[in-house]
């Protein structure tokens, strides 16, 4: 390839170029050619690990659709006071006319319901009732009487004449602006020319508040409208459904106004964001530290019966003669081999009321026939069969560490006089500890996202936290809250982590080796 | 001879060549979502293999996820690539999807087959069109069974049975969502069958309701998946428990399980199509073609041969004939049976689809207390 030449004190190759620019280059080309080597994976990674779960944890805090489906409302509600005892006013309720006028076409009010139903139940009905008689509202009237004062009103072309004018645009703000939502449904959902359109009833009710504002347009045709008998738009949110008198419900709309929120994630440690700042939720609907709480101290209980049920075997492994220690792997790979879904029901076929042991302990008289052992459906049954299930991440780790402690060290203890016990206890035990480390490691943070166990034999007091985020994520729609205690959970196991590392020492945890 | 052979050849060809023309702006492969076990397998004796038959080059995938759908489609919705072509949901569902614009809206009249007693296809769908964006299939019920062994000769009659833990001590299996418990706490608090749903509007009713599921709490297993209580049933576990009649009737008939079922105050509900809003035109068009000879009167009937659920145009009714195996009638094993719907409830889709999402986090709540 590139003979190295001296010149003139200067290493250079073959074709003139120095020695070291040469090597970079090769280098630079290895390293190049390695990063491709590895670029599918770390593109697949990426692409289908890290950015999905990176854009769900960003729906934790997530909001636009609040300020996006109502902003005129969002922006009239900045004057009222979240803490008054009293509805906001006419004008609050005129905007909130034409964001729900237009929402309602394009059917985003029952998801805008829904997302406020999170923080105050109740919201979502609401919403979706209006959504039916939103259409059906007065303000009808300013467009008949508009339409009977001057026949131009009820003409799309002159319509979109005069709102291509500018100098009317800026005379007729409100106007313009309902217009303009307008025509974009128009075109978006009908694939209709506006021009060709007669407006909805909110534009007209939109040029109905400009001209009571005191605006006028020469261009347009005049029109007496002080004259006439106002609709109260507020008495129609009201009588369509008296929820919106209830200034809760504008207290819960103007704080969660904002393109983030932290409600998310205050829901998910019971809490709630309201007019007066941030309060514990009502009694019955505080369940999320339950869980949290629940999850750890069963996954601490799963780890150590996994350590107590899994260290002897893991010694008989390790200390066995070659023979009779494969079998006695086979049978701890065997169920690890085995659907989980297999396993879990046949758990439940075990535990049951009427079920194997049950059966066993009354054929033995240990227990009554009418007083059996509730195995399943609770706590008990998601800790056995979930230390059954998790038992070989631990045995495994043990068994690895366990087979290289030399069995020289346990006879030097012997020949100076330490018996069995102590032996094992000052010499065999704290090589071993390393093993312990990795097990428990392994087995609690695998048991404390678990999901597909608890869900079948944990009944209500037996499930975990994961068991809600999957309700959330399939059953209530409520993504923001799954995505939050998703990440609440993930920075748990974060911290517990950082906290062995801190006490125990992560140098001190083994695989193998 | 010869000249004959020829002839016929080419035209078949010719008609081939029609057909093959016709279908062009037809998509050739179709994802159909439903619930997967007996009641799938009902749908692909009775819709999709003759459809296959009539359509030779089509394809018919399906997936078991109706379960999910509500999430899925608005997943699908969001990053805008929709995979499925027809969904089969639960009323509740196609309401919501409806609402939320994820299902297209349907001109019943124009895009289904008309009766074959010469009724239009709404008149004859009737009241089961519950929402613009549905495509009724069958009549359900979720109603109670209980292990006639251990009931001895005190069978229950009624539905308050379920909270009469005296008369009839040991677990009970509830659905793990407020439709349905509810509805039967209400009803069995003292509650007119006519006010239930006014009752259940206000939370004052809604706090009775809990009440008096609270006097069960502790005797209750809860359930998924309608398949749990068959199965709880027929290892004794649960004295009796609420479940769809179509598993009920398998659990008796087809298996013989000393199971027996209660038809009071069953909760008639309504399983159908929606089809996700925003497909591609030939998939669209494909879609309308299955979903329109999938729903005639005679593929609802065919259906009923194989699973015991009624189907929901009127005009079917007179064709269900014979359980498909076992020979037996099927029409005495329809929830819409004069004999079974005596007393009925017909769920009240107008007030869930608006109570839905405040009923579900007070009842979760409640579970998880």
């Amino acid at each position: 390839m590139t003979d190295a030449t001296t010149d003139a004190g200067k290493l250079t190759t073959a074709d003139g170029q120095s020695l070291k620019k040469s090597l970079h280059k090769a280098l630079r080309r290895q390293k190049v050619r390695a990063l491709m080597l590895i670029a599918p994976l770390l593109l697949f990674i990426l692409l289908s690990f890290i950015a999905p779960i990176f854009d769900m944890l960003l729906r934790s805090v997530e909001n636009d659709i609040v300020p996006d489906t109502i902003p005129r409302t969002i922006v009239a509600l900045e004057d009222w006071d979240a803490t008054s005892d009293e509805a906001p006013g006419e004008d609050v309720f005129a905007a909130f006319y034409t964001d729900f006028a237009i929402a309602e076409e394009y059917k985003s009010h029952t998801r805008l319901g829904s997302r406020l139903n999170y923080e105050l139940t109740g919201i979502s009905s609401l919403f979706r009732s209006t959504g039916r008689k939103v259409v059906k509202f007065e303000t009808e009237s300013y467009t008949e009487q508009f339409t009977a004062a001057d026949a131009a009103y009820a003409d799309p072309a002159h319509w979109a004449a005069w709102m291509a004018d500018d100098a009317v645009r800026a005379a007729l703000p409100q106007t313009a602006d309902a217009y303009d939502a307008w025509s974009k449904i128009v075109v978006d959902l009908n694939n209709d020319v506006p021009s060709e359109e007669v407006p909805a009833d909110f534009v007209y009710t939109g040029l109905y508040n400009d001209l009571m504002d005191g605006s006028s347009v020469a261009s347009m045709p005049s029109v007496d409208v002080t004259a006439w008998e106002p609709v109260s738009l507020r008495e129609q949110f009201i009588d369509a459904n008296d929820g919106w008198a209830d200034p809760a419900v504008w207290s819960t709309i103007k704080t969660y106004g904002g393109d983030y929120t932290s409600g998310y994630f205050l829901n998910s440690v019971d809490m709630q964001l309201s007019g007066e700042g941030v309060t514990q939720r009502p009694e019955d609907e505080r369940i999320y530290i339950t869980l949290f709480v629940r999850t750890i101290i069963l996954s601490i209980v799963i780890t150590g019966s996994c350590i107590l049920l899994g260290y002897p075997i893991a010694f008989l492994l390790a200390n066995l003669p070659l023979r009779s220690a494969n079998v006695l792997m086979i049978l701890v790979l065997l169920p690890f081999w085995t659907s989980l879904l297999v396993r879990t029901s046949a758990w439940k076929v075990l535990l049951q009321n009427q079920g194997v042991i049950n059966d066993i302990l009354v054929w033995l008289h240990i227990i009554a026939d009418d007083n059996r052992l509730e195995l399943i459906n609770n706590a008990t049954g998601t800790i056995i069969a979930m230390t059954h299930i998790l038992l070989p991440f631990m045995i495994l780790p043990l068994y690895s560490v366990m087979k290289t402690i030399s069995p020289s060290y346990v006879r030097a203890a012997k020949s100076m006089g330490a018996n069995d016990w102590t032996a094992f206890w000052r010499v065999y035990f704290p090589n071993s500890v390393p093993g312990i480390g990795a097990g428990s490691i392994l087995v609690f943070i695998l048991s404390i996202g678990y999901y597909i166990t608890p869900e079948l034999v944990g009944g209500t007091k037996g499930v975990f936290i994961s068991n809600r985020i999957a309700y959330h994520i399939s059953s209530s729609l409520n993504w923001g809250l799954a995505a939050a205690l998703g990440s609440i959970l993930l920075i748990l196991v974060l911290a517990l982590y950082w906290l062995y590392d801190r006490i125990v020492g992560i140098d001190n945890v083994k695989l193998g080796g | 001879m010869k000249l004959t052979k020829t002839l016929l050849a080419t035209s078949a060809l010719t008609v081939a060549a029609g057909a093959a023309f016709a279908d062009a702006h037809m998509a050739s492969d179709m994802t159909l979502v439903s619930w997967g076990g007996a009641y799938q397998a009902s749908q692909t004796k009775a819709y999709s293999e003759p459809y296959m038959a009539a359509n030779s080059g089509v394809n018919i995938v399906w997936d078991e996820s109706s379960a999910e759908a509500v999430a899925k489609l608005r997943a699908m919705n969001e990053s805008g690539n929709i995979t499925w072509d027809l969904v089969d949901v639960e009323a509740a569902d196609a309401i919501r999807l409806c609402d939320e614009g994820l299902a297209m809206e349907i001109d019943h009249d124009a895009m289904l087959a008309a009766g074959n007693d010469g009724s239009t296809a709404s008149e004859d769908f009737g009241d089961s069109i519950i929402s613009d964006c549905f495509i009724p299939q069958i009549v359900f019920s979720t109603t109670v069974g209980y292990r006639a062994d251990m009931v001895g000769d005190n069978a229950p009659d009624s539905i308050c049975a379920i909270f009469d833990t005296e008369t009839y001590p040991g677990k009970r299996a509830l659905n793990k969502r407020p439709l349905a418990n509810m509805e039967w706490a209400l009803l069995c608090d003292g509650v007119a069958k006519d006010d239930i749903y006014d009752v259940l509007a206000t939370p004052e009713g809604q706090d009775q309701a809990f009440a008096k599921l609270d006097t069960i709490k502790n005797d209750v297993i809860w359930w998924s998946a309608a398949a749990e209580t068959p199965q709880l049933l027929a290892d004794g576990e649960i004295v009796m428990g609420s479940t769809y009649n179509g598993r009920l009737f398998s659990a008796i008939a087809e298996q013989g399980q000393p199971i027996g079922m209660l038809w009071d105050a069953q909760m008639l509900d309504f399983d159908g199509w929606v089809i996700p809003a925003g497909l591609p035109e030939d998939r669209l068009a494909r879609v309308l073609d299955f979903v329109s000879y999938a729903t005639d009167t005679q593929r609802l009937a065919d259906q009923a041969a194989y699973i015991s659920y009624g189907p929901a145009r009127a005009s079917s009714a007179p064709l269900v004939g014979n359980h498909a195996e076992l020979g037996i009638p099927m029409a005495p094993h329809m929830p819409t049976d004069p004999n079974n719907s005596k007393n009925v409830f017909v769920t009240q889709y107008d007030f869930w689809a608006d109570y839905r999402d405040d009923l579900d986090a007070k009842f979760q709540a409640w579970l998880a207390q």
